[in-house]
């Protein structure tokens, strides 16, 4: 685990240490330690069930720990509910909201139980679903009823937001919509917890990612720490012509080359300097006699990080 | 910015959202609003009094003196006087066409009827009695008839209380156990929680809109029969109302209770009907509980819907005040609070 660099500018917004919640018959949290900063969007990356939606509503004070302390805005769950209510934004996996209500209605009712906090048409207008307004809750797009969500964690003006999974099931430009929505909150200074199983959401959203899996935080830093840590900012992936059977051990020993898989007849390799290895990996393929059918590069990603650490896919059930 | 005031006060809001779901869902205003009436006036047609009816005898004509017998028989009102033959005359009381079939021959005069139909044993006095003058006899005793036709003794001023009733326990166990249930099925609940909501404002809110339906709905009811059949209002208004409030927030509690755990809506409306449906068959909305055998009857009269259609039945026909209800509201006000201590005990948010 990597300790965090950012220092805390504006204090920590939210502590949780050893934090541990068992169901029935799976262990969901196993001693997880987490520290957000004042005005930093953090995001909790993990494949599904690795922990991370338990860990967000215990944040949130909907589900009680086993074990472990959770601080938030310098407040506890149990002591300050009514305070921390008022202060939290959150935005919880698949909520539906009443469909037979407009959307000025749903967020005038949820502006209703806030003390502070902007007008609700300036908050539709936020979230950009102003030409909606008047429409039932029930005919909205998936992108739409994720930023009334967004817009009904946004009416108490919060100092802390929870956005649990934003934009899963959207589609590429309602997800862009989103993130923009996201960034556009963080840039006014506010503090977001966020978890998703989207490394592109993650890259382009957060300061810092902590990696999750089995309840547990096996990396910690911001996207590019994290990928650098792979000392290999490429990854190289060949198919070969016809039925050729290339030698993977052999591709492994070229230069540059920190690691190498082979699946479905893809190679796989993770590169630290493409112009040192491209011209070795076609030496090496002319003196195993095989085609190349197929090349590929691209710049290593939060999935191959994760890929790394535990030898399976971010978006593998 | 402080600005709870008025309409912006989470109450207010959340109750408006109980008129909104409720209004905006047309199938819910039908069967709170509509259909009661439509039982009403269905029931109240096909159950009218009539002028009464002269009653089918037959006289199986087997010779001559059949028609002797017919002919002394229509001296007298009450009876509708048939020849037939032997077979059909048998035909028509099995069909339940003729409630007595009579067959003279030269010693005496039989009468062949079924003994277990009202119709049937009041047919044979008449056609007796007729019989036994046409012979002869003469009263030794003089009697005089006074005809008493009365509002409040008719079958629709029974119905309509006991309507008003079910439309109560309906209202109250659907409009709140649905609504709770859907709102936990979404997770709306536990979207509502987790904001600085005052729970016991949002259980307040189903109270208050219940409340103002419930004036519209028994109104609407109470309106058709007044003015449809003229059925009448003889108890205190204001006690009326008050049974009305007190029965309307039982079931809202019970409502409440069913809906405290239940995750889908097929659960709750398993779990609604298994509730409701004694009630139905045993509270006496449309015939008189007093019908079922009396070792059912501790049972019967425990339940809150026998208690509100009593209750409502006593003001409304027979005049009561609140004073002499004293079981009924006790029953009544009873599963209110037990209904509603047991429900916030069991009530999950999530």
């Amino acid at each position: 685990m990597i300790p965090p660099m950012n220092s805390p500018a504006g204090g920590v917004a939210l502590q949780v240490r050893s934090l541990r919640k068992t169901y029935a018959d799976v262990v969901a949290v196993d001693g997880l330690d987490l520290e957000v900063f004042s005005g930093e969007c953090f995001g909790l990356l993990g494949p599904n069930g690795a922990g991370k939606t338990t860990t967000i509503e215990i944040c949130e004070g909907l589900t009680p720990p086993d074990a472990g302390d959770v601080v938030v805005l310098g407040r506890r769950w149990g002591r300050d509910d009514r305070e921390l209510r008022e202060l939290l934004g959150i935005s919880l996996q698949e909520t539906q909201f009443a469909e037979k209500l407009t959307v000025e209605e749903t967020v005038r009712l949820f502006r209703s139980f806030y003390p502070r906090g902007s007008p609700p048409q300036a908050i539709i207008e936020m979230v950009q679903l102003q030409e909606k307004a008047r429409s039932r809750v029930g005919g909205l797009s998936g992108g739409q009823k994720q930023r009334l969500a967004l817009a009904c964690a946004l009416v108490g003006d919060p100092q802390l937001l929870f956005l649990d999974e934003p934009t899963t099931g959207l589609d590429p430009q309602s997800r862009r919509q989103l993130w923009g929505l996201i960034e556009g909150f963080r840039s006014a200074g506010r503090t977001i917890l966020l978890t998703t199983h989207y490394m592109e959401e993650a890259e382009r959203l957060c300061d810092r990612v902590a990696i999750v899996d089995h309840g547990r935080m096996i990396a910690l830093g911001t996207p590019r720490e994290l990928i650098a840590n792979l000392r290999a900012e490429h990854v190289l992936e060949f198919a070969l012509a016809g039925d050729d059977a290339g030698d993977a051990a052999a591709f492994r020993q070229i230069e540059g080359v920190c690691a190498a898989s082979h699946t479905n007849g893809t190679y796989r390799l993770q590169v630290e300097e493409l112009h040192r290895t491209v011209p070795a990996l076609l030496g090496e393929l002319r003196r195993q006699g095989a085609q190349l059918a197929e090349l590929r590069t691209h710049s290593a990603t939060l999935e191959d990080v994760f890929v790394s650490l535990t030898g399976r896919h971010l978006r593998d059930e | 910015m402080s600005e709870r005031r008025g309409v912006d006060h989470p109450l207010v809001q959340l109750t408006q959202v109980r008129y909104r779901e409720f209004f905006r869902e047309p199938e819910a205003v039908f069967w709170v609003f509509i259909f009661p009436v439509l039982l009403a006036a269905g029931l109240g047609l096909a159950f009218r009094n009539r002028p009464p009816e002269r009653i089918a005898v037959a006289v199986a004509a087997a010779d001559s003196s059949a028609e002797t017998l017919a002919h002394a028989l229509r001296q007298t009102n009450e009876l509708d006087v048939r020849l037939l033959t032997d077979s059909a005359a048998n035909e028509a009381l099995r069909t339940g066409d003729v409630a007595v079939v009579m067959i003279p021959s030269s010693r005496e005069v039989e009468y062949r009827y079924d003994d277990t139909r009202p119709e049937s044993r009041t047919a044979r006095l008449h056609v007796n009695d007729a019989l036994q003058r046409a012979g002869g006899r003469r009263d030794v005793v003089a009697v005089r008839d006074a005809l008493v036709r009365e509002r409040g003794s008719r079958y629709i001023d029974f119905l309509v209380p006991g309507l008003v009733g079910m439309n109560l326990m309906g209202s109250g166990i659907w409009g709140l156990g649905f609504a709770i249930v859907d709102a936990r099925k979404k997770r709306l609940l536990k979207r509502l929680i987790a904001t600085p909501m005052s729970r016991p404002q949002f259980l307040a809110s189903f109270v208050l809109s219940r409340l103002t339906l419930l004036v519209i709905e028994v109104g609407v009811l109470l309106g058709f029969g007044i003015l449809a059949f003229g059925v009448p209002l003889r108890g205190p208004l204001l006690s009326l109302g008050l049974i009305c409030l007190a029965s309307s927030l039982a079931f809202t509690s019970l409502g409440l209770l069913i809906a405290s755990r239940v995750q889908t809506i097929e659960g709750a409306s398993g779990l609604m009907n298994l509730v409701m449906l004694p009630m139905w068959i045993f509270s006496g909305v449309f015939f008189s509980a007093s019908r079922f055998p009396d070792t059912i009857q501790p049972f019967i009269q425990v339940l809150p819907l026998t208690a509100v259609v009593d209750a409502l039945r006593a003001n409304m026909l027979r005049g009561a005040g609140l004073e002499g209800l004293a079981t009924e509201l006790s029953i009544i006000l009873a599963w209110l609070v037990g209904s509603f201590v047991l429900a916030l005990k069991l009530f999950r948010w999530r």
